[in-house]
């Protein structure tokens, strides 16, 4: 009896820690995939506006309808994809009510097109357009995982919810969460809408697009989903310091931090000798700067003599500006030498117009290499090789020189010889 | 290391044929393994897309996006990225740049072609583009001289009227070079190419089908290794040339024959 529980316990311990070996690796990749999908959720303006009948004859909210089928159709399989409405529900006229109208109309995650289809097919042009309110919900929507984040905002008007300006909110949600952007569409907008939208893209590295035809829409819609699908390096987030002794230490990698108007960064890098330090920073402008900025990138050692460093100045219009630098380190004959800390100072001379808020800083990326050290650079030419016709021709006087110099002296030992 | 040169040179002086034809198998380290040119752009250095040299990338917009993509480039090669924006029918007068910066986000210099251009009202496209520096294979640490690695293109509009925001554009952007040669041979190489993100490479290896990378223009994709220039053919000719020439002057001095002055059986 004895024995035959502990068979039946043993076989059960068996069974169970085969299931466990089957279960777990299949559902520690799962997760992996899971948490490395990219998310995209589709922000919709379903308010009253959207009846107008504007776009290739039909109506805005029709042209809508038409893009988000074929999207769902095109989207690639890995994209987790999900939809959220602003302005869908409330028809009543209350500000306040209608500034809190924003539901998920499906949520992120895989795909059933049927379903998301059949959602998409119920809606009814009808309140307010909440935009700012819409976002926050959506950021959070995309919450989780490590995989890009991608927020589509498509919409007819500016927002009617101030005094929580968008654009503010973008830049939040841009300032808390890594990697997540955001692109607008305007549907025949008017001036005002249309610097509303932009300033949101901008604010969060996004695009912003201008829609008056059905088929710009499908494809423009299509399109950013497709660009959230392919795999992109996600940074780490850390804090530089605002001197070289509290600074953290980075190793190789891709990092993301915020620096304000006229504020220090300082990180540090280990370099060992013969190692090689490449460091290249970008800083972006999210918001209305000054059309003139610039960069600068300085490797310091640890008592302040400056290594080298990489500046960058620009004006105009731009995105980012940045700038790097590299530092070998040469090798030492101590096998045992200690690796040495370089600072990395990063300052940039942005300015921000009147009224323009300074908070949250400017988002600052910072790539950091180590790797083997260059060699050479003994000479100026590779090797110290010649090359070219002045060469050749002094090579070959000085060969004919040499020539008749040897002659003439064998010559005049055979003389001498003789004479003796 | 000293001695394994110098006998790679003298090797290389007596098979002197086996040296091009080594350094022309690896002419640019390719993007992608299939042949088909990109239909996209990334809109930061991190999601730039990665084109090949001699490739014609196209790519849809909108006037105001940022449009950058990558392309690698190796020692001895003096690329030239060029841009063609097709416009929208209806717009106003709006200028646009190329920038080109190197694997190093450092923004680099175009020798001459038309970087920045504006397209007047109505205009149809707009062709721009931008001859670089020849690639060397090494440089101080404080020098900006283009090296070997990844280079990225990154295409906007500058100045433009609001209106113009957000319109839809066509761009086609292709990076060609042209191979110096030996003339931009420098002594020195890089122990890997200045391609962002290669320290890293190495350990996400593995479990994804497709590892997010930096810039997957990696270390063992075909770079030069730098020891090889025209420069060894030319000084082992002019070696050649100076032996002979030498002979030559010897045999001056030596006049033809034996002297008819010396008498016979001495």
């Amino acid at each position: 009896m004895i024995t035959r529980q502990r068979l039946a316990a043993g076989v059960c311990a068996l069974l169970a820690a085969l299931a466990a070996g089957i279960a777990f690796p299949g559902g520690a990749v799962a997760d992996e995939t899971e948490q490395a999908a990219p998310k995209v959720e589709l922000v919709l303006d379903v308010s009253g506006s959207m009846r107008a009948r504007d776009i290739d004859g039909g109506s805005r909210m029709a042209a809508a309808k038409q893009a988000f089928n074929e999207v769902l159709d095109a989207t690639p399989q890995e994209v987790r994809l999900g939809i959220r409405t602003l302005g869908a529900n409330y028809r009543g006229n209350d500000r306040k009510e209608g500034c809190k109208d924003t539901a998920q109309l499906y949520p992120v995650g895989p795909l059933n097109r049927t379903d998301a289809k059949t959602a998409v097919a119920t809606l009814q042009p009808t309140g307010w357009t909440p935009i700012g309110p819409a976002l926050l919900k959506a950021a959070d929507d995309l919450n989780g995982g490590t995989g890009t984040r991608r927020i589509v905002l498509i919409s007819d008007g500016e927002d009617t919810c101030q005094p929580l300006d968008p654009c503010e909110v973008a830049r939040e949600i841009a300032a808390k969460g890594i990697g997540l952007t955001i692109d607008t569409l305007g549907l025949v907008p008017d001036a005002k809408t249309r610097d509303q939208l932009s300033c949101i893209a901008d604010a969060t590295g996004g695009t912003y697009t201008d829609v008056r035809h059905k088929q710009e829409l499908s494809s423009r819609v299509g399109q950013l989903v497709d660009r959230a699908a392919d795999p992109v390096v996600t940074p780490v987030a850390t804090e530089g310091a605002a001197r070289c002794e509290a600074a953290p230490t980075l190793k190789s990698g891709l990092y993301t931090d915020r620096e304000q108007f006229g504020q220090q960064r300082w990180y540090k890098v280990d370099v060992d000798p013969g190692k090689e330090l490449r460091a290249s920073v970008s800083v972006a402008d999210d918001r209305a700067v000054n059309p003139d900025y610039g960069v600068l990138l300085r490797a310091v050692t640890l008592h302040g003599r400056e290594i080298v460093r990489g500046e960058a100045a620009g004006t105009g219009r731009t995105d980012v500006i940045s700038t790097g630098l590299r530092y070998p380190k040469p090798e030492s004959d101590d096998d045992n030498a200690p690796a040495e800390t370089v600072c990395l100072q990063v300052t940039n001379s942005f300015s921000a117009g009147p009224g323009v808020k300074t908070t949250p800083g400017l988002p600052l990326e910072l790539t950091v290499d180590v790797v083997d050290g260059p060699s050479g650079h003994h000479d100026v030419a590779s090797f110290g090789l010649g090359r070219g016709w002045w060469l050749l021709g002094a090579l070959v006087l000085t060969g004919f020189l040499a020539g008749l110099l040897w002659g003439w002296l064998s010559r005049w030992r055979v003389a001498v010889w003789r004479t003796n | 290391m000293r001695i394994t040169r110098v006998l790679g040179a003298a090797l290389l002086a007596l098979g002197i044929a086996a040296g091009p034809a080594a350094a022309d198998s690896s002419p640019s380290p390719s993007a992608s393994a299939d042949g088909a040119a990109p239909t996209r752009a990334g809109t930061s250095f991190r999601t730039a897309t990665e084109i090949r040299q001699g490739q014609q990338a196209t790519a849809s917009g909108s006037t105001g996006d940022y449009l950058y993509w990558s392309f690698p480039a190796d020692t001895g090669q003096r690329p030239t990225v060029k841009a063609t924006v097709k416009l929208p029918a209806a717009h106003g007068a709006q200028s646009w740049q190329i920038d080109v910066y190197d694997g190093l986000r450092r923004r680099q210099a175009c020798q001459y072609g038309a970087a920045t251009r504006t397209a007047e009202q109505g205009a149809s496209s707009v062709e721009l583009a931008c001859v670089l520096r020849t690639v060397r294979g090494w440089s101080e640490p404080w020098g900006n001289d283009p090296l070997p690695g990844t280079y990225y293109v990154r295409l906007t509009v500058v100045d433009l009227g609001s209106a113009d925001l957000g319109k839809p554009v066509g761009v086609e952007v292709r990076a060609d070079s042209k191979d110096i040669g030996g003339a931009a041979a420098v002594d020195g190489s890089l122990a890997k190419p200045l391609v962002p993100g290669i320290a890293v490479k190495s350990g996400q290896d593995g479990g994804g089908s497709k590892p997010a990378v930096l810039s997957s223009f990696g270390s063992d994709d075909g770079w030069s290794s730098g020891w090889w220039s025209d420069r060894w053919v030319w000084t082992a000719i002019g070696g050649v040339l100076a032996a002979l020439a030498g002979v030559g002057g010897y045999a001056l001095t030596r006049g033809s024959g034996r002297p008819s002055r010396v008498p016979p059986n001495v």
